[in-house]
């Protein structure tokens, strides 16, 4: 760690006694492995705080089976190298009704594959703490969580009623079937990653990199073309452009941004830049108002 | 403040190596534009996207209370149930930074059915902003948080006197209102109160100075948040509680946790606060290597140089600087559970990484928040404040809270719910636990139970009244009687007409009615006997308390589980006609309730089996010793 940059310096004290304080109080914790940023500095950080020992748990990655060939890639590069388990989880009725964002919408495709699908592989492992990547400064209503964040046995979050969480001081206890999410991450903001990841070397997915892309460019997002599976509307072509991913998730519901950022210092650069936040190219947060609480409710990370 | 594109990504990033991080909360009376101030803040320091302003003017126009303009409100209350409502329920945590400082606000809620929330906010901040509207002058809610600033340590005030503009900027009304609050706030040990007039909504002296206060000759509210220096606690001395003892491989042992105060390097010489052993620091163990030493706030890793057992919870210190343990002490407790608190109820306690069991000994006063007076209280209500005594059942490492908030603050836990019931303060222990030690007598628990040739246990029946525990309990008590062993039956009759019998019925009473009955148990499970006790003892709190008092090992909690119909139609004592006439309140089963056991060592219905096949399954379920849970 440079000694001069205090900043990271506390906030990464601050996630690794998270991470330690959720095992040492856990049963069977797990952690939520979303193959993005946030979770690659997630992982680094557990490694961190555990070392010389593995992180004592396995890495979850809930698929929707829509995400970009990349991510999968990488996913499994980064098992291989940091030799912790991986648990892949596909919710079985996904591929039975065969559920995918053009048929039934990005709604729909969100609720049976990624919330739904989080939820049963909850129930299918038993794991009762449950490490996420989320960042308060991404959403408001995130903003509003806390870092332990407690479920029913239904995995429902009642924003109503949190615990209290004061000082460093967390409580993880709960009845069988009750479960906690844990955000290590809560007070990392977009940049706070960025420079993080430049001053570990993290690796990240190319996607984040601006290159010359198959892109279709639509009113409301840049839908990148990722596989034959993709649809596109009569009028519509697929053009190359130089474009990069902000957030990743789906391939069709993920939005590009036009951009040159080659390199971590490009991207930090445009992101002191930039008018627009993160989570705009993502199609399922501009769903209805409130969008995000109400799938949080529901059990969604 | 001018928002110039950065050209260089080196130049930013040198510039962040520079910055540190001040935690703030803003606070006070509802309506005094808490919200708004945070909008405006993120709004100057160009925070804002614009995707969020769109959503922002849109959320404006369908909940806002500020017609076509923008209710910065809105940003900060996330929650579906705020925007509809109008109101701040929780904490919202927002992130922004100017070229000298990075900066977490938390935006806490006003009304005090809320408090549990504001406290979780003020507990992690340096700085307040305590914001008073001009027009309205200082409220009960501003003195409120005020007091509650205080109470959990936060030592640097901002009074932002706000919506300045809606009283003509008047010289005169800053001064009066920073004159009140400064007399106000004398008791309240702040290190320093720096008044702002202001106005969040139209921006003055928020990030500029404003021309409209020319009489003002003071910072703005940004410029001062950026330079304020914070004063660090009177404390000094390493604080090291291992939270994790890292175990790779069996030649490696390692402690992990976070440096709470002060610096280790390797050679120190430590000292263990419960056993009291000492060690040497062999290494200092991170990913990227060795280190010779390690500061205040740094997660890291611990080897050792003798073999010592030292395992979550133990704190660490200097040899030459240890801290004090106790298993009593005072606290200031701020209560947040919906179920009140009681004197003798036992809780989960947790303090930095130990976890011990406390009971609430005594409610020394209440705390009347609005006013400072200490009032009597027999119970602790929903965002009660009370000075308290509390007794753990092991001792614990601290220190007070003034000297650190890490070794000096603590949660209470319901043991069923596992809901965070209060947050506590610790002002000293109650004795030099220290300097008690046991008298060491001769002969033991152990010699006696040779002696009689059985050992000593607690035979606990539970039910409804007329479940037929006292008859179950004598049956099994001739039986024993038979076999040679040593005996005695604790009921109603031989404790209410003696030992409790200052002793009502009210839910507090009882309370303390079983813990007197757990305690004279155990004396006489000690003394090797055989205890037998029926009482209805309808809270599963006071039946863990005994528990856990004469220990899990020897204590089996038979459940009668006789249905309310069959006890009602039996009625030995009369007592459920008096009851259903209303002439007899608090009857369990009635109109008081009675929370099953969730794991008796056996169930027993009277209505089905007979007294002879019950003692049987008594006998039987008295070999095999109780699984402590």
């Amino acid at each position: 760690m440079t000694p001069n940059n205090p900043h990271l310096e506390q906030l990464e004290a601050e996630s690794i006694h998270i991470l330690r304080e959720a095992v040492a109080e856990a049963e069977n914790p797990v952690m939520l492995y979303s193959i993005g940023k946030d979770s690659g500095v997630m992982l680094h950080l557990a490694r961190r705080a555990f070392y010389p020992s593995l992180p004592p748990f396995p890495l979850l990655h809930v698929d929707t089976r829509w995400k970009f060939q990349e991510m999968y890639r990488f996913r499994d590069r980064m098992a291989a190298e940091t030799g912790m388990p991986l648990l892949v989880y596909v919710n079985p009725e996904a591929i039975e009704k065969d559920i995918n964002p053009f048929d039934h919408g990005s709604a729909l495709h969100t609720t049976i594959t990624k919330t739904e699908g989080l939820k049963k592989a909850l129930d299918h492992y038993r794991f009762d703490v449950i490490f996420g990547g989320a960042r308060r400064d991404e959403e408001k209503s995130r903003a509003k969580e806390r870092i332990f964040s407690f479920r029913s046995a239904t995995h429902e979050w009642n924003p109503k009623n949190q615990r209290p969480e004061l000082w460093h001081l967390y409580n993880a206890r709960k009845n069988p079937g009750e479960s906690l999410r844990v955000f290590p991450l809560s007070n990392w903001t977009e940049l706070d990653i960025w420079q993080y990841i430049r001053l570990h070397d993290i690796p990240v997915v190319p996607l984040y990199f601006s290159d010359i892309r198959p892109v279709v460019m639509r009113d409301e997002m840049i839908m990148m073309v990722d596989d034959d599976r993709c649809r596109l509307a009569p009028h519509e072509t697929i053009e190359q452009r130089r474009v990069r991913f902000r957030t990743l998730g789906c391939y069709p519901l993920t939005g590009a941004v036009l951009s040159e950022a080659r390199t971590i210092d490009d991207i930090i650069l445009e992101l002191v830049n930039t008018r627009h936040s993160e989570r705009q190219g993502r199609k399922i947060d501009a769903d209805s108002a409130a969008s995000m609480e109400m799938k949080k409710r529901e059990g969604y990370f | 403040m001018t928002h110039t594109p950065v050209v260089s990504a080196q130049d930013f990033l040198e510039q962040q190596n520079h910055l540190t991080l001040l935690r703030f909360i803003t606070c006070g009376s509802v309506d005094d534009g808490k919200s708004t101030l945070i909008g405006r803040l993120l709004w100057d320091s160009r925070q804002l996207f614009d995707d969020q302003l769109a959503s922002l003017s849109h959320d404006s126009r369908r909940y806002g209370t500020q017609g076509e303009n923008i209710d910065f409100a809105l940003l900060v209350d996330g929650l579906a149930a705020e925007r509809e409502q109008g109101i701040t329920i929780d904490v919202a945590y927002r992130y922004f930074s100017t070229p000298r400082r990075k900066f977490i606000v938390a935006d806490t809620p006003g009304h005090e059915q809320y408090t549990r929330n504001m406290v979780t906010a003020a507990s992690t901040a340096q700085v307040a902003i305590l914001l008073v509207d001009s027009t309205q002058g200082l409220l009960t809610q501003t003195r409120r948080h005020a007091y509650l600033v205080a109470l959990l340590g936060i030592r640097h005030v901002v009074l932002a006197i706000n919506k300045m503009d809606c009283l003509g900027y008047a010289e005169a009304v800053y001064q009066r209102i920073t004159d009140d609050f400064r007399h106000f706030a004398q008791t309240l040990k702040f290190h320093d109160i720096t008044a702002i007039p202001l106005s969040a909504l139209q921006g003055d002296n928020v990030t500029h100075p404003s021309t409209n206060t020319p009489w003002y000759s003071g910072p703005t509210l940004l410029e001062h948040l950026e330079t304020v220096s914070l004063v660090s606690s009177p404390g000094e001395g390493l604080l090291y509680p291992v939270q994790w003892v890292n175990r790779p491989n069996s030649t490696f042992r390692g402690f992990s946790g976070t440096l709470e105060r002060g610096k280790v390097r390797v050679g120190d010489v430590l000292r263990v606060t419960a056993s009291g052993q000492t060690t040497t620091v062999h290494d200092i163990i991170t990913m990227d290597g060795s280190r010779t030493e390690a500061i205040e706030g740094q997660a890291i890793t611990l080897t050792l140089s003798s073999e010592t057992d030292i395992s979550r919870g133990d704190i660490l210190t200097h040899a030459h600087h240890p801290i004090e343990s106790t298993d009593q002490f005072e606290a200031t407790l701020v209560w947040m559970g919906e179920e009140p608190g009681h004197a003798g109820r036992a809780y989960a306690l947790k303090l930095a990484t130990q976890w011990t069991t406390a009971t609430l000994t005594g409610i020394k006063f209440r705390i009347n928040v609005n006013t400072q007076a200490h009032e009597p209280a027999k119970e602790l209500a929903l965002n009660d404040i009370a000075s308290c005594t509390l007794s753990c059942s092991r001792p614990l490492a601290f220190t007070s809270y003034d000297t650190s908030k890490s070794l000096g603050g603590f949660i209470l836990v319901d043991r069923f719910s596992h809901a965070t019931v209060a947050a506590g303060m610790i002002h000293h222990s109650l004795r030099r636990a220290q300097n008690v030690h046991r008298q060491l007598l001769t002969i033991t628990r152990n010699d006696r139970e040779r002696m009689n040739g059985h050992p000593g246990a607690v035979v606990w029946f539970t039910g409804l009244s007329g479940s037929g525990k006292s008859t179950l309990a004598n049956g099994l008590e001739i039986e024993l009687y038979a076999q040679g062993k040593r005996t005695y039956i604790l009921d109603g009759d031989n404790i209410r007409q003696g030992l409790s019998k200052d002793l009502g019925f009210t839910e507090a009473d009882r309370i303390e009615n079983i813990r007197r009955i757990a305690e004279v148990a155990k004396l006489m499970c000690d003394a090797g006997l055989i205890v037998l006790t029926a009482f209805i003892s309808p809270f599963r709190n006071e039946r863990d308390m005994a528990r856990e008092l004469i220990g899990a090992h020897r204590f089996f909690e038979i459940y009668v589980s006789t249905n309310l119909e069959t006890c009602e139609q039996r009625d030995p004592k009369g007592l459920y006609r008096k009851a259903r006439s209303g002439k007899l309140p608090n009857m369990t089963g009635i109109n008081s309730p009675y929370e099953a056991p969730l794991n008796p060592h056996l169930v027993i219905d009277s209505a089905q089996l007979s007294p002879d096949e019950a003692i049987a399954n008594l006998l039987k379920c008295l070999d095999s010793p109780p699984q402590s849970h």
